[in-house]
């Protein structure tokens, strides 16, 4: 029986378990000994002009060796053109947690009494905190780019003709708030100069290669003078990928003071000054039959990018996501980003697919409300069907593979919907205060969707060991067993004889790294390349040392040896006999798997909440999840990502949210302040297994990673509202925490008396 | 001033600063990583070690707090031949642990649940964790990990 | 984050606590369990000059009965309090609420002394000190005072301790044969509480309902007069000042309050 699909625990949890890894502030190297340490100096204010910045008391503090700025650093801004951010601010902060100076010190002890006596003249300017403040435009965070707007795209002028013909059409505002990735380790960069003038940069990122190329453009050398390493990664969710512009300042500072120096930020500067994620405000206006029939579906998006526009492709992958698992005739999207005075958005666990998921959902609910079916019938209509794959969107998606309809069911028959819908009338009838709300959300999304592709490289040495090089960069999802996985299937040779190595740029030159679910299936198949491509050349050393055609030959992968076909036992030739042949020592593969397409997974959730309606507390009771991403190499992992998914995007529904004041101030800028889940908000969750094959990669497989943060969000968001229905409730933004969902009722007027 | 802790066993002394915090004591002085630092208010259980045999933040314990004291982490838990300790075998089992930072505060934590209560159901392990963050797992494994390690059946 | 620098003294009696807070008076801060102030120091909101730890100090970590009071030292942990089995029987408001504070972590090192000497409104220790009509003993130069709990909590983090007195004691009357009730109202199991209601014999504590701790006087009073639990509990929030916050409003809190109240009567009503 093949190991593939069967339960293997990870490789790599004895170290993690018993010594605990080593992360940034772990590593102990050569070249690390006798490091100093650095700290940046952040903006308390969201927007002012900085009229001066003395340094002086601080660089006569204990242990300093250098307090940087600005002025000192002579980088030229990235990126060029008229939204430059600069590496320390220059002249001007637009957000609280800005890098304004850099401190380093001989002790991590003397850091923070050296910070705060940098003394920074700020002159305030009006704060830009809401998207809408942003678009009024009255102040603007680069003037010279003469508007907040930074980007536009999709339709020029909505036609409300697509609405033609509808019974019933609803509009509906929904927030996808601002929350912050929070990885339990924080960011984090050592870096040190070498003699021979190269940098090594240890950076806990996700995506080494890509930093390599950052820091070197940055720093003003080429990518052979900069070697990063990626050591173990404490969490990342889209907000590692690459080099943070803090890693470009402390490789500069390192080679200004001649030592490496160490960079580890406080939670409070993580939650200020990491990317937070999603941010959007979506308008979406569905119309249709009172059947069930969508016939006119359009989705108009607001990005708050932040103070600096780091990855404006956000709202256009929420455009291209828009209609879900919905054949909606007629379809209209658009999408503006704006600066506002906050801290900058990026990836974060999704990354744009979320949003898309969360707005179509809601409408969906919405629809059903107002013509008052059952929101599960209203997508059983709407869905694509089996027979219309491989299904061109209308937003110019092309979905490979889908069974939407029988994801949905499975769903409701394990959570027992009818039931469950009995329960929740008996409630009401019964006067209870405390409501029972379903919610459905149905999903497809978009996964290995930058088509850049991804390296594999599969040594076989002549003890038969396996070392192979993955230009993914694993950071928890249990990716080096997956691979290892593959290759013990592939090979035949046993999981203790393989290696799996990442992360180290001189060792994987040529990579993309891990985001946007992309790792199994493109540097899966990138691996399952290599390893064909170590068998071929196994196959020519094995013909001429057996004497026999290569075409004659076989590799037995149940024992891991190859023979003649047909032939006695007595002919067998080991892994280990074969590469002791090999030239060069080794049997050796370096290929760069470029073919794969993006993979569409997709799933169905239930949640069942319950609410008080007379605290308004909300309580998450069950969740009950499809998510297919196609052929599984390891449950146990992949169960995993499924859980870890679940509980994120329930958070976003339920408690998490970045918020600031008028003045943008943050006001969960700590672990105490800002509503990370814990294990005692959470239910255990309950999943359902369907496998549905793509054809786009060598593996068959889709991406795992974000599925299910993807459908548990609006699920739960649904639940809440679908609980407080009967009460004149029809929306709610997330998160729904106990005074909103109070405030709601009280608006609705059907609040249970006190 | 001079701070002495029993660490793991082993009797580490040093001359630190006053306002060394036990969690720095440890990475630094003792020389033991992985007992990691996640936040700064006292929040995340990242840093959970067991003190005289009870869990706690050593990010909110003075060193000095602790000195003549015995400090216990996590590289202290399994056997000199390596065996694994019934906690520590049953996050790898159960696939308790992703990027495994809360892993070791995690672990800590859950040693000192299980004496307080040997036998908890799952409720009581989420309730008796709730000082312990994890992003990676949405804690559904982390809860079988502990009743696994209880020797009670993980039937989801 | 790392506190600014002190100097560390510790005491191994009390006497020698109080001495050194004679010497350094106003600049220096007592350290107990140090789960209210380091974390203030960490985030450089207090930066006292030196730090008296009183901790080892196990003469003041103990519960006993004394004629018909609960007598706890002050430096006994939550933990401690959660499973004594005398606070139990004879003061179960105690030991339960000590029982809901911070997380286990936290119930290891946080210690009812020290929860009451930083009286912080939203704490669940004062309220319920409050609701049994407790009486703290403090030691200073002048020997030993006791200060009944509802003069104790003067203003936001103030109380009438000097700067060289010491919470030794705290002493509950016996709470034997009243029903009790506790209602904590969070977002997270972890979260301080948006508002508390502890609630024994008639008297009804409140958590995080203006700057200081406060009794439910009006309700309390309803509920002497023979009125319902219901009506007593709609006159909860008289005479509140709760804070005003974007995720509590003060709206919301006084709401909270009302039905909270009503909860905590309801289980006391159930218990005796």
């Amino acid at each position: 029986m093949s190991i593939v699909g069967t339960r293997v625990v990870r490789q790599e949890d004895r170290n993690l378990i018993t010594a605990g890894g080593t992360y940034v502030d772990d590593l102990r190297p050569e070249a690390l000994s006798g490091a100093a340490h650095a700290v940046f100096v952040r903006s308390p204010i969201a927007h002012a002009r900085i009229g001066g910045i003395d340094v002086s008391a601080a660089k006569e503090a204990p242990g300093v060796l250098g307090v940087f700025t600005a002025a000192d650093l002579g980088l030229a801004p990235h990126p060029a053109g008229p939204l430059p951010e600069p590496w320390l601010a220059d002249g001007l902060v637009r957000y609280v947690g800005e890098p304004v100076a850099l401190v380093v010190t001989e002790e991590r002890y003397q850091l923070a009494d050296a910070a705060e006596l940098v003394d920074v003249d700020y002159e305030p300017l009006q704060a830009v905190v809401t998207v809408d403040a942003a678009l009024a435009g009255e102040t603007l965070l680069f003037p010279e780019h003469g508007s907040n707007v930074v980007q536009v795209h999709g339709a020029a002028e909505f036609d409300d003709a697509i609405f033609d013909g509808c019974e019933v059409v609803v509009t509906q505002t929904v927030l996808n708030q601002r929350v912050a990735p929070a990885p339990l380790e924080v960011r984090g960069a050592a870096c040190a100069w070498g003699e021979d003038g190269r940098l090594t940069a240890w950076l806990s990122t996700q995506n080494a290669q890509m930093a390599r190329g950052q820091l070197a453009a940055s720093l003003g050398v080429g990518e052979e003078s900069v070697r990063v390493i990626a050591p173990d990664v404490g969490g990342g969710f889209g907000a590692k990928i690459g080099a943070d512009p803090e890693a470009t300042v402390l490789g500069w500072a390192a080679k200004q003071l001649g030592r490496a120096v160490r960079w580890v930020e406080s939670r409070s500067e993580n939650l200020t000054a990491m990317t937070h994620g999603r941010a959007q405000q979506n308008t979406v206006t569905i119309g249709g039959k009172r059947d069930g029939t969508v016939l006119a579906y359009r989705l108009d998006v607001i990005q708050d990018a932040g103070a600096y526009p780091r990855l404006l492709m956000l709202p256009t992958l929420t455009e291209l996501m828009a209609v879900g698992v919905y054949r909606f005739p007629r379809v209209e999207t658009r999408s503006r980003a704006v600066v506002t005075t906050t801290t900058p958005i990026g990836a974060y666990r999704g990354a744009g697919r979320p949003e898309a998921t969360a707005a179509v959902e809601r409408a969906m609910d919405r629809f059903a409300a107002e013509i008052g079916l059952d929101p599960a019938e209203v997508r059983r209509v709407n869905f694509i069907r089996p027979e219309q794959f491989p299904y061109q969107s209308p937003t110019g998606a092309s979905y490979d593979t889908g069974e939407y309809a029988a994801a949905l069911d499975k769903v409701l028959d394990t959570a027992g919907y009818a039931e469950l819908r009995a329960e929740q009338q008996r409630r009401r009838e019964a006067g209870d205060p405390v409501e029972l709300g379903l919610g459905i959300a149905a999903y497809v999304e978009i996964t290995g969707g930058d088509g850049a592709g991804e390296s594999g490289r599969v040594d076989i040495h002549p003890d038969g060991s396996v070392v192979a090089w993955t230009g993914s960069s694993p950071h928890g999802q249990g990716l080096g067993t997956s691979l290892a996985m593959l290759l013990a299937d592939r090979l035949g040779v046993p999981l203790d004889k393989i290696t799996v190595r990442h992360g180290d740029t001189d060792e994987v030159p040529n990579a993309v790294g891990t985001f946007g679910s992309r790792s199994l299936q493109l540097g899966g198949s990138a691996i399952r390349q290599a390893a064909d491509e170590v068998i071929a050349q196994a196959r020519e050393l094995a013909a001429e040392l057996l004497e026999a055609a290569p075409d004659d030959l076989e590799l037995d992968a149940g024992r891991g040896v190859w023979q003649v076909r047909g032939a006695p036992a007595s002919t067998v030739l080991s892994w280990a006999e074969v590469a002791g042949r090999a030239a060069g020592g080794k049997l050796s593969a370096d290929v760069w798997f470029g073919d794969g397409k993006p993979t569409f997974p997709f799933g169905a959730h239930l949640a069942v909440v319950e609410v008080d309606t007379e605290t308004g507390k909300v309580e998450l009771r069950r969740i009950v999840a499809v998510d297919d991403a196609g052929p599984i190499v390891n449950p146990l992992t992949f169960r995993g990502q499924r859980h870890g998914g679940l509980g994120q995007g329930a958070a976003q529904a339920l408690l998490e949210v970045v918020t600031y004041d008028e003045d943008g101030n943050p006001t969960t800028a700590t672990l105490a302040d800002y509503s990370f889940v814990t294990a005692a908000e959470l239910p255990d969750f309950e999943l359902v297994d369907m496998v549905t094959p793509t054809d786009r990669n060598l593996l068959g497989v889709k991406g795992i990673g974000e599925a299910a943060t993807i459908g548990s969000t609006p699920a739960v968001h649904n639940a809440v509202i679908d609980a407080l229905s009967a009460r004149g409730v029809k929306h709610l933004d997330m998160p729904t925490t106990p005074i909103r969902v109070w405030a709601a009722l009280e608006e609705a007027g059907k609040g249970s008396a006190q | 001033m001079k701070v002495s802790i029993e660490v793991n066993g082993r009797t580490v002394t040093d001359e630190v600063p006053d306002r060394t915090l036990l969690v720095h004591f440890l990475r630094e002085t003792a020389g033991l990583t992985a007992t990691n630092i996640g936040c700064d208010t006292t929040s995340c259980g990242a840093c959970t070690v067991l003190l005289d045999g009870e869990s706690v933040k050593s990010c909110t314990v003075l060193a000095a707090q602790a000195d003549g004291h015995a400090v216990t982490t996590v590289e202290g838990l399994s056997g000199a031949d390596g065996d694994l300790h019934p906690v520590q075998r049953a996050f790898r089992e159960q696939h308790g642990l992703q990027c495994g930072f809360c892993t070791p505060g995690m672990i800590m934590a859950s040693v000192s649940l299980l004496a307080d209560n040997p036998r908890p159901t799952r409720d009581d392990v989420r309730a008796g964790l709730e000082g312990n963050l994890c992003r990676c797992t949405g804690y559904h494994n982390i809860v079988s990990a502990v009743i696994d390690a209880s020797g009670q059946e993980v039937d989801r | 984050m790392i506190p600014a620098e002190f100097r560390y003294e510790r005491a191994s009696t009390v006497d020698e606590a109080l001495a050194l807070l004679a010497t350094h008076g106003d600049e220096a801060k007592v350290l107990a369990g140090g789960h209210s102030l380091l974390p203030l120091m960490k985030l450089r909101l207090a930066a006292p000059e030196y730090l008296v730890d009183i901790g080892p100090l196990g003469e003041l970590r103990y519960v006993r009965l004394d004629g018909g009071d609960v007598v706890v030292g002050a430096l006994s942990r939550y933990s401690d309090l959660a499973r004594d089995p005398v606070l139990r029987e004879h003061a179960p408001l105690l030991a339960h609420v000590s029982g809901e504070v911070g997380d286990r972590q936290v119930r290891h090192r946080g210690t009812i002394g020290g929860s009451l000497v930083h009286a912080d409104a939203a704490a669940d220790l004062p309220a319920a000190v409050l609701a049994s009509d407790a009486v703290l003993v403090a030691r200073g130069p002048a020997g030993e005072r006791r200060i009944p709990a509802a003069e104790f909590f003067l203003g936001p983090f103030t109380t009438p301790l000097a700067a060289d007195e010491l919470l030794t004691e705290v002493r509950f009357p016996a709470q034997t044969g009243l029903g009790w009730g506790f209602e904590k109202f969070t977002r997270r199991a972890i979260d301080w509480a948006m508002v508390g209601v502890a609630a024994v014999g008639g008297r009804v504590g409140l958590v995080n309902m203006g700057g200081v701790p406060l009794r439910a006087t009006a309700t309390e009073e309803a509920l002497a007069a023979g009125r319902s639990i219901e009506d007593a509990a709609a006159l909860a929030a008289e005479g509140t000042n709760p804070p005003d916050e974007p995720h509590a409003t003060a709206e919301y809190r006084r709401h909270l309050a009302r039905v909270l109240t009503r909860r905590a009567l309801t289980q006391a009503a159930s218990r005796t």
